[in-house]
């Protein structure tokens, strides 16, 4: 129960923090990717703001015996770049590039009301199930 | 540089790593979302329920927020849904193959000094930039 909650509050920050960066807005998104037009830089600040937190507290927590609501740390334990690593993030950042949305926005959106986030999630998980038929 | 917006973009990426870091310190899970949304798909119950809790979250958090500041949100008029579900195919796709997005590898795997989410992140911007490039100024469309 506690490990629920916990998400539920974490989940709503980061909704929050979503939709106050404007990573939920497309065209914005778009705008940052756009660096040969009218480039809007702004959302490499989420990145930086982002960042400068986790830096500096992710070291210190994973070196803990556990977390404090379950008995073990669930972190991928891969360390080999390999080819599904990049062309599945060359893959992402095209989609990321026509849609305007990368998967957080997408669910934010359901938040916000507008129905690109339906068609968004609906079609991130064709996505999904699509790769499971492709890695058989 | 029209719309430039550091100071709300930069509050938001705080309360992102905020997030990331709770949900790490107290659950011991990374909020990588294409990891949770996917993981939707085959969980037991325990992970299943966690999951749905934080992705309904988000959902709040972004209702509440629009509620109380509605101008940091405008929605995208007239986009073509053919275009739009093509690219979120590629996104749910492409973050399966890749183990991860935006959040699970810039955000969190960046900060535990993985070289895999390095990797991905400077790949998937790349990518980014150039789709853009190709979308906007060879194929014209989306100006």
């Amino acid at each position: 129960m506690k490990l629920i909650v916990m998400s539920l509050i974490s989940g709503i920050l980061f909704g929050v923090g979503l939709t106050l960066s404007q990573m939920t807005n497309p065209d914005k998104v778009i705008n940052f990717l756009d660096i040969a037009g009218n480039w809007d830089p702004s959302l490499i600040f989420v990145m930086v703001g982002a960042l400068a937190v986790t830096s500096l507290f992710f070291r210190n927590i994973i070196k803990r015996p556990r977390p404090l609501f379950d008995k073990e740390f669930y972190l991928s334990s891969k360390s080999v770049i390999d080819k599904p690593l990049v062309i599945g993030a060359a893959i992402f950042g095209i989609g990321w590039g026509i849609s305007g949305y990368c998967p957080g926005p997408s669910v934010a959106g359901l938040g916000l009301g507008t129905s690109e986030a339906v068609v968004m999630v609906f079609s991130i998980y064709l996505g999904f199930i699509a790769h499971r038929f492709y890695n058989q | 540089m029209e719309n430039f917006t550091p100071f709300s973009a930069f509050s938001g990426g705080i309360l992102i790593g905020l997030a990331a870091t709770l949900l790490l310190l107290f659950n011991g899970r990374i909020a990588g979302i294409s990891g949770i949304m996917g993981g939707m798909m085959n969980s037991d119950r325990t992970e299943l329920f966690w999951r749905f809790a934080f992705l309904a979250g988000i959902v709040i958090g972004a209702f509440l927020f629009h509620q109380i500041k509605p101008d940091f949100y405008q929605p995208r008029e007239n986009f073509p849904v053919w275009l739009l579900a093509f690219g979120g195919f590629l996104v749910g796709f492409g973050t399966r193959m890749g183990n991860g997005c935006t959040s699970g590898h810039a955000v969190c795997g960046i900060a535990r000094g993985s070289i895999r989410s390095i990797t991905a992140t400077i790949t998937f911007m790349a990518s980014g930039f150039l789709t853009v490039y190709i979308m906007r100024h060879m194929l014209g469309v989306l100006v």
